[in-house]
């Protein structure tokens, strides 16, 4: 009796986190609902934090107020959903999240099998490792027979395990759920080293007790392209998303800022300019917005260049554009035309 | 009829939302089924009971997960039977200390939030530790620092099936002799009794050790350049979970003992007393047995309640079956829905079989009504 009880429990809790996924437009149900939902990771310096005030701030965070402004007009309807490694996934997937955007790796298998879509890239990473500096490591390939502290469920673990065995090298793997977590059993002597997404490492490092003590290897051994998903099946939803972030690589490619786009738009005699910022017709209107969109993205948010400076460039983390800068700077950031 | 109509409802019901669910899950284009079982893993694993490598399945990976659970479980329950009764009769002393020192244990232990007892206890291990280099050496044999306790690894070597059927067979031997001894009224307990019990559990397994030679045979932790390898290893966060979950359950069940043994009316003490049994005796053969009836019961709560708590290993990082399974191998392949399934199903048969254990038990100890 007590099973079948439980088969019937296990299946009403299915039926009920899959009818959730059923709402019809993404779109309609956030403009009805007058706020976005968006999936955050709980609290990386850069990506999303939460700040003194309430509120949140990092790169992750700034893309999905970029969302809220095109979509909603107001870069600050956004609700976010704190979300650890291992329950992004089911977050977006039960429909709990609009939108995921946190600090997460593009893979073939997310994409195909998770029923994702991956909107573009909107960070070059790669994972890295950090160790104390009295070990006296230089290289990854130093440390055969270490014991390396990472995130559960993520790519980190498997771009570990296999790099390390392709070298015949031995490890013993320590995995926490959270981040500070992780952190906290690094900075307690726990592991040799400390792996993840190179720009997490330092932001991790500025966390522990001495971050000086701590020098970050030069080798990456993965490609990370993070990226921000949405759900599959809702087409729309997902070219709104996709177009926010090339308006925010475009508008850096344009020039255009926050602080000069109210002067472009009345101003600027470039076409392409002209035409992102609707100043005759609506460039929002295959995607289901008003003509009003690109504009409020920019001026709530800004171009991808001031959200990198604001979260990443600067002190304390200072992380270098590298492959995060135009292409025009040798970077990998391009912007399909506005047309 | 109604009741006819009422389980045709709920079926009819259970088929809907299966429909619904697998439906809902194709049109998102989610994979779904058991496909992945056999699939590689790719990820490594600190601590397994048995082999396991990056290149094993997640099948594989799904047993190294319960074989976790079940071992910290099990321990726990052990060491949390044997500290509750302990702080039970503290509880009861007639010494002030001891009695408040009891008291004062239960209050403070279990009103503080399970989860942050084992945060405080992997960090009050972790924290004081020496780093690998400068480890604690006992006796040249086992190591502790931060990293774990470092012991000596028995390695079975050929031969080792016949010794443990001498030692099984020994074992035996002397249990038959004890039982044949206790039957024999007035025979004598002294020294020479002892001495036959012991040479008849002994005696199979030296002549096999002298025959063959002592087929087990040891392997050292050795330094490398950042740690110990070999041996055996007791991981920090075995021992903060073993011991949270330990010392945690201990407490509810040094109530649970408590009013047992309260239950017991004063007259049987009274009585035992004044047949000049000393307190240590009235307490095992006359109050501990009436008590036991009304502990079993609750104790099986707290034992299944032990054996659900140890679910929250994944906070510090220990391998069991929710960190490695509801956690890893839910992320790596997405199949929620599939995973989260076979987790509760395991939670649930494990909790079943204490329970039917326990009620086993349970029958034994009770008031047998003539």
């Amino acid at each position: 009796m007590r099973v079948r009880l439980f088969a019937l429990l296990l299946l009403l809790s299915c039926g009920a986190v899959v009818g959730l996924a059923q709402a019809a437009s993404t779109l309609e149900a956030v403009k009805q609902r007058g706020h976005l939902r968006c999936g955050v990771s709980q609290g990386l310096p850069g990506f999303s934090t939460p700040d003194g005030s309430g509120g949140w701030t990092g790169l992750d965070v700034d893309f999905c107020r970029a969302v809220a402004a095109a979509v909603l007009g107001d870069a600050d309807k956004v609700r976010f959903a704190a979300l650890s490694a291992k329950e992004r996934f089911t977050a977006l997937q039960s429909g709990e999240v609009d939108l995921l955007a946190r600090n997460t790796t593009w893979t073939l298998s997310r994409d195909a099998e998770l029923g994702f879509h991956f909107v573009g890239v909107l960070f070059y990473d790669g994972q890295g490792f950090m160790v104390p500096k009295e070990l006296g490591v230089t290289s990854v390939a130093e440390l055969d027979g270490a014991t390396i502290c990472s995130n559960a469920g993520t790519t980190t673990e498997l771009n570990l395990a296999d790099w390390f065995r392709a070298r015949g090298m031995d490890y013993q793997p320590v995995v926490f759920e959270k981040s500070d977590e992780v952190a906290a059993a690094y900075d307690a002597g726990r592991c040799d080293a400390y792996t993840t997404d190179r720009a997490s490492l330092y932001a991790q490092r500025n966390k522990l007790k001495n971050p000086d003590a701590h020098v970050i290897l030069p080798e990456l051994i993965s490609k990370e392209p993070l990226g921000p998903l949405v759900r599959r099946g809702d087409d729309q939803w997902f070219s709104i998303v996709k177009w926010t972030l090339y308006v925010l690589i475009g508008a850096e490619e344009l020039g255009l800022t926050s602080a000069n786009v109210e002067e472009q738009r009345q101003r600027s005699r470039h076409p392409e300019v002209q035409r992102l910022l609707s100043v005759n017709g609506n460039s929002g209107q295959g995607l289901g917005l008003g003509p009003d969109w690109a504009y409020n993205i920019i001026r709530q948010v800004g171009n991808y260049g001031e959200l990198y400076q604001r979260n990443l460039g600067r002190a304390p983390l200072g992380i270098e554009r590298g492959l995060n800068a135009l292409y025009t700077d040798g970077g990998l950031m391009y912007a399909p035309p506005f047309r | 009829m109604l009741q006819a109509l009422l389980l045709a409802a709920v079926l009819g019901a259970i088929v809907w939302m299966f429909g619904n669910a697998l439906d809902n899950l194709a049109r998102q284009g989610i994979a779904s089924g058991f496909g992945f079982w056999n699939e590689r893993a790719g990820f490594a694993i600190a601590t397994s009971l048995i082999e396991y490598s990056e290149t094993s399945t997640y099948g594989r990976a799904f047993l190294v997960g319960l074989l976790n659970t079940l071992l910290v479980s099990a321990l726990g329950v052990v060491f949390a039977t044997v500290l509750g009764f302990l702080i039970g009769i503290a509880r009861l002393s007639p010494n002030w200390l001891i009695r408040q020192w009891a008291a004062a244990y239960i209050e403070l232990v279990r009103n503080v939030p399970l989860l942050l007892q084992i945060f405080f206890w992997y960090f009050a291990v972790l924290r004081p530790l020496p780093q690998p280099r400068h480890s604690i050496e006992l006796l040249g044999l086992a190591y502790l620092n931060n990293r774990g306790l470092y012991l000596p690894k028995p390695i079975l070597e050929p031969g080792f099936g016949w010794l443990s059927a001498a030692l099984l067979l020994g074992l035996v031997g002397c249990l038959l002799w004890l039982r044949r001894a206790r039957r024999e009224a007035g025979s004598d307990r002294g020294l020479r009794y002892w001495l036959i019990a012991g040479l008849l559990l002994l005696a199979p397994a030296a002549a096999v050790s002298l025959a063959v030679g002592l087929p087990l045979g040891w392997e050292l932790p050795e330094f490398r350049r950042f740690n110990f390898r070999g041996g055996l290893v007791l991981s920090p966060e075995f021992v903060a979970l073993l011991t949270a979950l330990s010392t945690y359950t201990a407490a509810f069940i040094a109530e649970i003992v408590r009013a047992g043994i309260q239950s017991v009316s004063q007259g049987q003490r009274e009585a035992a007393y004044s047949l000049g049994l000393s307190p240590g005796q009235t307490l095992r053969h006359v109050v501990l047995p009436q008590a036991m009836r009304v502990i079993v019961p609750p104790l099986t709560n707290q034992y299944l309640n032990l054996t659900k708590n140890s679910s929250l290993a994944a906070a510090i990082a220990y391998p069991d079956l929710v960190s490695v399974f509801a956690g890893t191998v839910l992320n790596q392949t997405g199949q929620a829905v599939e995973v989260i399934g076979v987790t509760m199903a395991v939670y649930l048969t494990i909790s079943l079989v204490i329970a039917a254990l326990m009620n086993w038990y349970n029958r034994r100890v009770a008031l047998v009504e003539r």
